[in-house]
């Protein structure tokens, strides 16, 4: 594990981390020391990359390419319904919080370089497709919140990420 | 090649393809040190240039994935993630 950051740091980011988590109705996962050591990597993907990539899967550096990877990553609520934890296991359902299941390893879900490319021109044309809505609409591909408006909101009220986690929906 | 060599029982030609921020990864190379087999690991993430797109090009030939832990043994089994039963099979250990 990379060590560039103080345990102070550390402390403090795993705090935010899990306020915000149990703010929204998410769970971080109990095992104290792995979530510990999934903060760390995180914050080392932070100083290298400039955002928190997923520790568990190989970033580009290239934001736009890793958006989809940026913790919370757009698999996470899937994950958390279909095996129980997100795929680096840094999010974990009630249950399993609570010691009444254990969560199932988690494939990686997340579509190879050539796929990705695919969704995304597929996504660029939905959103230039002509509807009679007044509104488009919105749809936060971390959480799932959606909203009518002209554009996406600055940062989602539900799940706290970014603009460039919307895409268009309607 | 940036791979680092544990010494330890020769069950064969084993590489762990790993990222250094990656619990999995860490539970995986801890689980091949407790079994005391010889390995071969590498932190694709702290690659840099053409020697990173080269180790990229072989994990994908393993696991078009690319995903993390992923080992080879023998130039033919390969174990993606951290699965403790199929590594131990896979190295009868």
């Amino acid at each position: 594990m990379p060590d560039g950051t103080s345990n102070g740091d550390l402390d403090r980011f795993t705090n935010d981390l899990d306020l915000e988590a149990e703010a929204g109705g998410y769970h971080l996962n109990p095992d104290r020391e792995f979530t510990r050591d999934l903060v760390r990597g995180l914050l080392a993907n932070r100083e290298r990359y400039g955002y928190i990539s997923c520790p568990c899967r190989l970033a580009s550096g290239k934001r736009e390419d890793d958006l989809d990877i940026i913790c919370p990553c757009d698999y996470r609520d899937p994950d958390l319904a279909d095996y129980g934890a997100c795929y680096c296991a840094l999010y974990v359902t009630a249950d399993v919080e609570a010691g009444l299941s254990t969560p199932d390893p988690v494939p990686e879900r997340r579509p190879p370089p050539a796929e990705r490319q695919r969704q995304k021109e597929e996504r660029a044309a939905a959103g230039r497709a002509p509807g009679d809505l007044k509104y488009p609409v919105w749809r936060c591909r971390v959480c799932g919140y959606l909203c009518a408006r002209g554009e996406p909101p600055e940062t989602c009220p539900i799940c706290r990420v970014p603009r460039d986690r919307f895409e268009r929906f309607m | 090649m940036a791979m680092e060599h544990v010494p330890g029982v020769d069950r064969g030609r084993v590489i762990l393809y790993a990222l250094s921020t990656c619990g999995w990864c860490a539970r995986t190379k801890q689980l091949l040190t407790d079994l005391g087999v010889g390995f071969s690991y590498v932190y694709v993430d702290l690659l840099a240039g053409e020697e990173r797109d080269r180790v990229v090009r072989e994990v994908e030939h393993w696991n078009p994935k690319l995903s993390f832990p992923t080992v080879v043994v023998d130039d033919a089994k390969v174990i993606v993630g951290f699965r403790e039963n199929e590594i131990r099979e896979a190295l009868n250990a």
